[in-house]
């Protein structure tokens, strides 16, 4: 079993100019395609077991005297594989600024307050449907140093396993509407046709009456290869996935 | 119809209280950390990430997974480490010596690449320098041009602890890593 390649014309290049900091960070020779052996077809297992009570839920698992303040909202979805198996038993750990664009991280500087009662840190694994559900408070748009006047859209980090390490994937949720996703060089070195994949759709079917608002944000990992390697045992060790497949 | 991929995008410099919180002192239990136990010979593993001006990465995080000492694959050798915590900005993973797989491969350590810049996350191999033979046999070293294997060795000394591995990754320059389409 193999796993189709990370596909081009859906991730960003490893250097994209406007976004600075990718220039001395993103390799400049291209990856060498190696064939799908063991190691990279297998990796970490997850169950509901390793999570905390309040893992899923930001608007408790940072309180210390009261409530974080914000906008509540459920963001929840699926994941699934290209070829739409849902994947369950896959890890998803997310982390976010809090309502006021403040992240709890040590080194951020930005000059807006921090929520005593939010970490902004979360994580869940998916139901037999590939099914997750967090609830949070909306985040908040901050600056940063990539250019003058540059502010990052409001967005919640997402980290998620799928069945192998090769189905790893680190992405960032974004809001619809939102007038600073045309402006962040983040979201735009995401090729155009797949950009609109990243941000969340309200979703009123969600929406929790005199609560929350309910978000939609679906994630697709790599999936099975679609040609099926038919090789004798001895050969599919060594059989290499086609490129194009 | 096929779905299309979720695009990657950076994690950013402020992963480390959601992904390594409690290596980094954040108030939020880790499911995760830089050890991997099992049955075999312990071993220590460690390196820094320079960028392109030869500058070691401060915000990077690591992340290995790897077979047990018999070459098998039991869901549990995984572990994640950042480079913010250590003064040097060094990454330290203590593991078990991976055997080799299927008697064709090496024995190696997959890794992973993340970091602020970098909006898609990389794939290499830690290979051992004590591996000489088995290196040689290798079908994925051996599939890497020869004047860029040795980004892929990792060079043992011997401490009084047991054997230690250094194995850096340089994202451009002339030694740069050679990294995986997987």
């Amino acid at each position: 079993m193999a796993y189709n390649r990370r596909d081009r014309e859906q991730h960003p290049a490893q250097i994209h100019p406007d976004y600075k900091s990718s220039l001395l960070r993103g390799p400049t020779r291209e990856p060498l395609a190696i064939a799908p052996l063991t190691s990279e077809l297998t990796g970490p297992l997850f169950n509901q077991d390793m999570l905390g009570e309040f893992d899923s839920d930001l608007t408790k698992n940072g309180r210390k005297n009261g409530e974080p303040l914000g906008e509540r909202m459920v963001v929840h979805g699926r994941v699934l594989d290209e070829n739409r198996n849902p994947l369950p038993h896959t890890l998803i750990e997310i982390w976010q600024a809090n309502a006021a664009g403040r992240y709890i991280h040590k080194l951020d500087q930005h000059d807006a307050p921090i929520d005593p009662n939010f970490l902004g840190a979360g994580r869940a694994v998916t139901d037999a449907d590939g099914r997750y559900r967090f609830y949070t408070i909306k985040p908040g748009a901050y600056p940063w140093g990539n250019h003058h006047n540059a502010w990052r859209p409001n967005h919640i980090h997402f980290s998620l396993f799928g069945p192998s390490i090769a189905t790893r994937l680190v992405t960032q949720m974004y809001f619809p509407g939102d007038p600073l996703l045309e402006l962040d060089p983040i979201y735009q070195g995401v090729p155009t046709a797949a950009r609109e994949r990243l941000v969340a759709r309200f979703d009123i079917e969600a929406t929790e009456a005199n609560f929350a608002l309910g978000y939609r944000f679906d994630i697709v990992l790599r999936g099975a290869a679609a040609t099926p390697m038919d090789q004798k045992k001895g050969d599919a060790k060594k059989e290499r996935v086609n490129h194009e497949a | 119809m096929k779905l299309k991929q979720t695009a990657s995008q950076t994690v950013g410099p402020y992963f480390a209280y959601g992904l390594t919180p409690q290596q980094y002192g954040y108030d939020f239990r880790s499911i995760f950390s830089n050890r991997i136990d099992g049955d075999g010979e312990r071993i220590a593993l460690s390196g820094r990430v320079f960028d392109g001006n030869g500058e070691a990465v401060n915000d990077a995080m690591i992340e290995i997974w790897q077979a047990d000492a018999r070459g098998q694959y039991q869901g549990n050798g995984f572990a994640r480490f950042g480079t913010g915590t250590d003064s040097q900005c060094r990454f330290h993973f203590d593991t078990i010596r991976p055997g080799s797989i299927d008697n064709e491969q090496a024995p190696h350590i997959c890794v992973l690449v993340f970091m602020r810049g970098l909006l898609l996350h990389n794939y290499t191999r830690i290979y051992f320098s004590d591996e000489a033979a088995a290196n040689e046999r290798d079908p994925v070293l051996n599939s890497v041009p020869a004047e860029r294997r040795g980004t892929l060795i990792a060079e043992r000394s011997d401490t009084p602890d047991g054997p230690a591995y250094r194995f850096d990754i340089h994202m451009q320059g002339e030694r740069e890593t050679v990294f995986f389409d997987v």
